[in-house]
């Protein structure tokens, strides 16, 4: 595809915090590697700094002294945005309302000063690439969301930026067109195959799409790694409870084995440890006969939700736990169960977390 | 009692006052503009007779270099004004804003402090040139007194205009490489063109109509405004100074539907 621009640049941010004017600190001092061609998510609630990492990338701020970003080695850092070749996506999509969509999509290269033939054969392609054809001489407030989504992808792509940088490019769609999307969006940037850094709270958008996510709290990094890493083994509470849904268990530990009040659950791991947090992921939790099984309790409510049901189970745990079970399972509110949980399941968590 | 025939019951007044205080002597005016010894000719009068002519033309250029330079002087300081924050601001904003109060006779008054027979600007050329600059008591003096109250009204309009920008617009032209200018020509300036339209169709009407200035600096000035006031008190030439009057306001009505008319076509041009 001649859209990719080569794999687009690598990226490093090295010692990089943002003091805003009013003497709060949006970024502490962060260094992160980006590889050429890959795809990073900054992942994390509103106000933990994921935008203002983005927008040191970008050049739309500058870090604090000492803070140096890095496009392929070169430093970059009193580079204006206007002379990085970056392609940015915004929240708002901020398309030029006084021009038509092809120009839009075309002003990027118009600036550079390409002919007018070239211009036109770029944005047919990239009309092709986004599937917005027949919409290329609308105006902008003819558009739908999900074609303004497109087309704000497409104008920043069409200069064949080095990195693309995607400010929760998403989030301004309704739930079912977002999650067509993010399908979309995914496939798109394995096509390009640019250095894409894309910002979200969306944890299940940072899962899907980033090769690596970072997750940000409090203006610092809190954990970097695969999707997989990240869900499966959070390195604290704040990762473990942000990403998807997670039950954390305070709890004395004895011969490998925490002793709850339903009875006795394997760790595995250190034998050790007199105590422990532990974080166990409501689908890794089994629903079996209460005979027998190490570690029972009772269930409150069974909620259905169609490819699987919701249970909460209490008197197993010092609080109540919650279990994704199979729709097939057969189990009432009220009835004692038993639970199964594989020792592998249970991820123990550092204590002040 | 219909919802509808109350709604046109509360429509009355307003009926009755724009018939009495609108209607009826807007339809007085052009009766009377007829009434001279031209009859409706003299409304050709306005355009033929060489005086009239000129002085029409004179006002028309007036007041578009008045909205020109107002605009572009209104919008370099309104633009900053709303985007930076510094000691003082409050305090500039309320100054530049100050002119609103003053009627055109207090205008006209501080021209010609400034650049009048014993005004500053004289003072300060004879001493360094030996020569007296004096210019209050002409179309110049009207000029810079028209700028002076325009400035004010444009520039509050200039900064609401700003302050409702998508900064994300211009930070997506800038991320694709468009040039600090280039921002201004193709995201600032299409923007805020409905808001030039608003503004300046007030400027430029106001230096259009506007009296009490010109009538403070000199009675020879030759605007329009002044040249009804003459033919109308000192000449009496009732049919004339009412023909000059209607041909003004359609003057004034026609350059501000042209302006409109632009402005919305150019917004549909560039798409």
């Amino acid at each position: 595809m001649s859209a990719a621009a080569g794999g687009g640049a690598s990226v490093r941010i090295e010692g990089c915090g943002k003091t805003f004017v009013d003497g709060t600190r949006g970024l502490e001092p962060a260094t992160l590697d980006i590889a050429r061609g890959e795809t990073l998510v900054l992942l994390g609630p509103s106000g933990c700094g994921k935008t203002t990492m983005l927008r040191i990338i970008a050049g739309l701020e500058l870090p604090d002294t000492g803070g140096k970003v890095l496009f392929d080695g070169r430093d970059v850092t009193s580079v204006p945005i206007e002379k990085r070749n970056v392609g940015m996506v915004f929240q708002s999509y901020a398309l030029f309302p006084n021009m038509s969509v092809a120009d839009n999509i075309g002003y990027g290269l118009k600036i550079r000063g390409v002919a007018k033939e070239e211009r036109a054969s770029r944005v047919a392609e990239l009309v092709a690439l986004t599937n917005i054809s027949g919409l290329e001489n609308r105006r902008i407030n003819q558009l739908s969301g999900g074609q303004r989504q497109r087309v704000a992808l497409a104008r920043a792509v069409a200069i064949r930026p080095g990195i693309l940088l995607l400010d929760e490019p998403l989030t301004a769609l309704d739930a079912a067109l977002r999650d067509r999307l993010r399908g979309e969006l995914n496939r798109l940037l394995r096509t390009l195959g640019i250095t894409t850094i894309y910002v979200t709270h969306d944890q299940s958008e940072a899962m899907e799409l980033g090769d690596r996510v970072v997750v940000m709290r409090k203006g610092s990094i809190a954990q970097i790694g695969h999707p997989r890493e990240i869900y499966f083994a959070p390195n604290s509470r704040f990762v473990a409870e942000f990403i998807g849904a997670a039950n954390i268990i305070e709890a004395p530990v004895e011969n490998g084995h925490l002793v709850l009040p339903g009875g006795r659950q394997p760790i595995g791991g250190d034998a050790s440890l007199a105590s422990a947090v532990a974080m166990i992921r409501p689908e890794t939790i089994g629903i079996v006969d209460a005979g027998g099984a190490p570690l029972c309790g009772t269930i409150d409510s069974v909620s259905f939700i169609g490819d699987r049901q919701r249970m909460i189970v209490s008197a197993a745990s010092d609080k109540p736990l919650t279990v994704d079970a199979p729709n097939t399972v057969q189990a009432k509110a009220g009835e004692r169960v038993g639970l199964s949980i594989v020792p592998q399941a249970v991820r123990l968590l550092p204590p002040e977390g | 009692m219909s919802h509808r025939s109350f709604v046109w019951l509360c429509l009355l007044p307003l009926g009755a006052v724009t018939v009495a205080f609108f209607l009826l002597p807007m339809a007085r005016l052009v009766v009377t503009g007829a009434e001279g010894p031209l009859g409706f000719a003299g409304y050709l009068a306005v355009l033929t007779e060489p005086r009239y002519r000129a002085t029409l033309i004179n006002t028309v250029v007036l007041a578009a270099a008045t909205t020109i330079v107002t605009l572009v002087v209104a919008t370099i300081a309104g633009m900053f004004l709303q985007r930076h924050r510094f000691p003082g601001r409050a305090v500039l904003v309320a100054m530049l804003t100050f002119p609103l109060a003053f009627p055109g006779v207090v205008v006209g008054f501080m021209i010609i402090l400034l650049a009048g027979r014993q005004g500053l600007i004289g003072d300060f050329s004879n001493r360094l040139f030996g020569e007296k600059l004096v210019f209050a008591y002409s179309i110049y003096g009207l000029f810079l007194g028209y700028l002076y109250f325009s400035i004010p009204r444009v520039i509050l309009t200039i900064m609401a205009a700003v302050q409702k920008l998508d900064i994300g617009l211009e930070e997506a032209a800038r991320s694709l490489g468009a040039s600090p200018w280039a921002v201004q020509r193709d995201v600032v300036l299409p923007a805020l063109a409905p808001a030039f339209v608003a503004s300046g169709a007030i400027a430029f009407a106001t230096a259009m109509g506007a009296f009490g200035t010109a009538f403070t600096l000199a009675t020879n000035i030759d605007v329009l405004p002044m040249l009804i006031y003459t033919e109308f008190t000192l000449a009496a030439n009732f049919a004339t100074s009412a023909a000059l009057s209607v041909g003004l306001g359609l003057i004034t009505w026609f350059i501000l539907a042209l302006a409109r008319s632009f402005s919305g076509s150019t917004v549909a041009a560039a798409g």
